[in-house]
């Protein structure tokens, strides 16, 4: 329930402004909230007097019932213009669609943006049986405070049982906030996801840099939320005979909700990258190959195989590339489809970085260098020589 | 102004290994250090003060009594008061809990806090989670992934730079606020010998469950969201071939056959 303080409230009304279901007034006193309220809780964070606080009892087993469906959330990129949903979004409607089926549910996917959000046909042909669409000028770029409030407010009202974000580094910074606004439980980074006996998620992570595995439930909280790696589930799911229904949904969003201002915007690169962590190829060099030659022949490498470039620890504090590229404990945990190390030998704090990539190429001249022992294809030799040869193949 | 930074105490080589017989971790033997991330949030705030000297860094740790000896490599490091939040209590909390209990902890030891420094994630659970969670909590505005900072505004704000995919932005927030830092320019510097003297005379203060208002139940494994059913050591898959002594087109070829076996030659990015 909604604990309003009469005594802190001096009736401001920033909190009617926020609310997304008109639930708020004002009487004489204080504020007050009607029966509308979801308890979505948009109005807790922009209360300047920290008037209102809400208290969250636990479901009950009987009301746990109630939360139906799986609902996908949708993270777009800008493409020529337009924002489309990420490659992760169709792998985790693929997964999610099998979830839904299991439980005999519907799988909907919500995607936020401002005008410039792409044709969402395809969320359709991908599984999706309903996407709910939120626009707002507000939502043009990513925001945690803006984002978070219009998805705790659909999720309040909608009450799905299964949230599913891609890992990725907005989606771990969105999903938390969500499920500390909502009480909720939360796994990161999953690598598998399945219905059990009492329709609860199975939620499989690995732990201690994937040294244990960890099957992990939320059997009190609902919706179960969850991140996902992308690159770890395939895009199974198409049919091109399968529609969506559209739901626009309405949307209360004011700057006051927008705590954070984007001073400087900074673009490094010339085109925009993948982030490491939902690439699906990666090329990563290390001490072995380094120069400035190598470096560009590792890059010209990975743009060929439609992936992108990477580095172990001591390149990145050499300044050779930025730690956004750093693969390793104290840089990205990635799971590629492909990984390529070149001239890495693969001290432990690199292979835990590394050891969830599907397929691994290594070439190191060290016949005993680390890496070979989780290597699929392991090359003692010269990664110069290897990389040259590759790319005289590959570019004609 | 107040700084706190919360830490962790990490194992310091992922090589934990899993009991087969009980399931359970072996811990033995294995060295435990402060979280890098951690050190790189707890060094920001230590050049913060040293540009403004009024700044007060208090380093705030849940876990074992062992926790203690990261929270002393914080006070050899700049910091300026300790807690250890530790009590069997909090044993088995989930990232919702420790959040809860972290946030409480600071609410009670520093209630005039101006910021919150994280690291962005522990090299061992890598969830991620306890920051913004504690955000939301304490109903603070966040910024994730910075790499430098700056007090602006009177010291009303704060400007961060923090790292994105295609390279950087600044993001500026009102106080209080909770941030998380990536690595940034910073390296982990060795504390001199007057350091570690002068860190002796700094304290380390205890908060135990009672001197929290957090009832008992919605502490630890009891107020958990989620709940560990399994752990079992990942499938480890057999490495491949280790090839020595081709020519680069007989590597090329092999590894070109490779590539056309999982499927990655064809479809290129921007196929969806």
């Amino acid at each position: 329930m909604m604990l309003i303080n009469r005594e802190k409230c001096n009736q401001c009304e920033l909190c009617i402004k926020s609310c997304p279901f008109g639930a708020m007034t004002i009487t004489e006193q204080s504020a007050q909230a009607g029966d509308e309220c979801t308890l979505c809780g948009c109005c807790v964070n922009v209360c300047p007097q920290g008037a209102i606080a809400i208290q969250r009892t636990p479901v009950s087993q009987k009301d746990l019932a109630r939360f139906c469906g799986v609902l996908v959330v949708a993270e777009c990129e800008e493409r020529q213009g337009l924002l489309h949903p990420k490659k992760v979004v169709y792998e985790l409607l693929s997964k999610g669609r099998e979830l839904a089926d299991k439980l005999g549910q519907t799988l909907m996917v919500i995607i936020m943006g401002d005008d410039r959000l792409a044709d969402l046909t395809k969320l359709g042909h991908h599984g999706a049986d309903r996407v709910l669409k939120c626009v707002h000028p507000l939502l043009k770029e990513f925001s945690t405070d803006g984002f978070t409030a219009v998805l705790s407010t659909v999720i309040a009202d909608i009450k799905p049982g299964v949230v599913l974000y891609g890992a990725t580094p907005n989606g771990r910074e969105l999903a938390p906030r969500v499920a500390a606004r909502l009480r909720l439980g939360l796994t990161a980074d999953c690598t598998g996801l399945d219905i059990d006996a009492e329709n609860q998620l199975v939620q499989t992570r690995p732990a201690f840099g994937g040294n244990i595995m960890a099957a992990i439930i939320a059997p009190r909280t609902r919706p179960q939320t969850a991140t996902v790696r992308p690159n770890v589930f395939p895009v199974n799911f198409y049919d091109a005979a399968k529609i969506a229904e559209i739901r626009e949904v309405s949307l209360v969003l004011n700057k006051s909700m927008i705590r954070t201002r984007i001073v400087q915007e900074v673009c490094l690169t010339e085109e925009q990258e993948p982030a490491l962590e939902e690439a699906r190829i990666i090329v990563a060099a290390g001490r072995g190959y380094q120069t400035q030659e190598n470096l560009s022949n590792a890059r010209r490498l990975a743009k060929k195989l439609g992936g992108v470039l990477a580095a172990s620890r001591p390149l990145v504090e050499d300044g050779l590339l930025p730690h956004t590229r750093q693969v390793g404990q104290s840089g990205n945990t990635i799971s590629p489809k492909l990984y390529i190390a070149l001239g890495i030998s693969g001290a432990v704090q690199h292979l835990v970085g590394m050891n969830g990539s599907q397929t691994i190429i290594a070439v190191n001249q060290d016949p005993k260098a680390p890496i070979f022992k989780i290597a699929d294809l392991g090359i003692v030799g010269d990664a110069d020589a290897v990389v040259k040869s590759l790319l005289t193949k590959l570019e004609n | 102004m107040n700084i706190v930074v919360a830490i962790k105490q990490v194992p310091e080589i992922s090589n934990v290994q899993v009991n087969p017989e009980t399931g359970t971790l072996i811990r033995q033997g294995v060295s435990s250090i402060l979280n890098p991330f951690c050190e790189y949030a707890l060094d920001h705030a230590v050049r913060l003060k040293a540009l403004c000297p009024d700044i007060r860094i208090t380093t705030v740790s849940m876990g074992p009594p062992q926790a203690r000896s990261a929270l002393m490599r914080t006070l050899e490091l700049g910091a300026d008061r300790a807690v250890l939040v530790c009590d069997r209590k909090f044993a088995g909390a989930d990232t919702w809990v420790t959040a809860l209990t972290l946030a409480e902890a600071i609410r009670c030891t520093v209630p005039d806090f101006h910021l919150i420094f994280v690291g962005k994630q522990a090299i061992d659970g890598d969830t991620a989670q306890v920051g913004p969670e504690m955000a939301e909590i304490l109903h603070l505005p966040q910024i994730s992934y910075g790499t430098a900072c700056e007090i602006t505004g009177n010291n009303k704000k704060i400007r961060v730079q923090r790292e994105t995919e295609s390279g950087y932005q600044i993001l500026e927030t009102r106080l209080p606020a909770l941030v998380s830092f990536s690595k940034g320019e910073n390296i982990r510097r060795a504390p001199s010998f007057a350091d570690i003297l002068s860190s002796r005379k700094k304290p380390i203060d205890l908060i135990r469950a009672q001197d929290l208002n957090i009832a008992d139940q919605e502490l630890g494994l009891s107020g958990s969201f989620t709940q560990v059913v399994k752990i079992f050591p990942p499938l480890l898959k057999e490495n491949g071939p280790l090839l020595s002594g081709l020519s680069p087109q007989e590597t090329t070829a092999t590894i070109i056959k490779l590539l056309n076996t999982i499927d990655v030659l064809e479809k290129k990015e921007g196929s969806l």
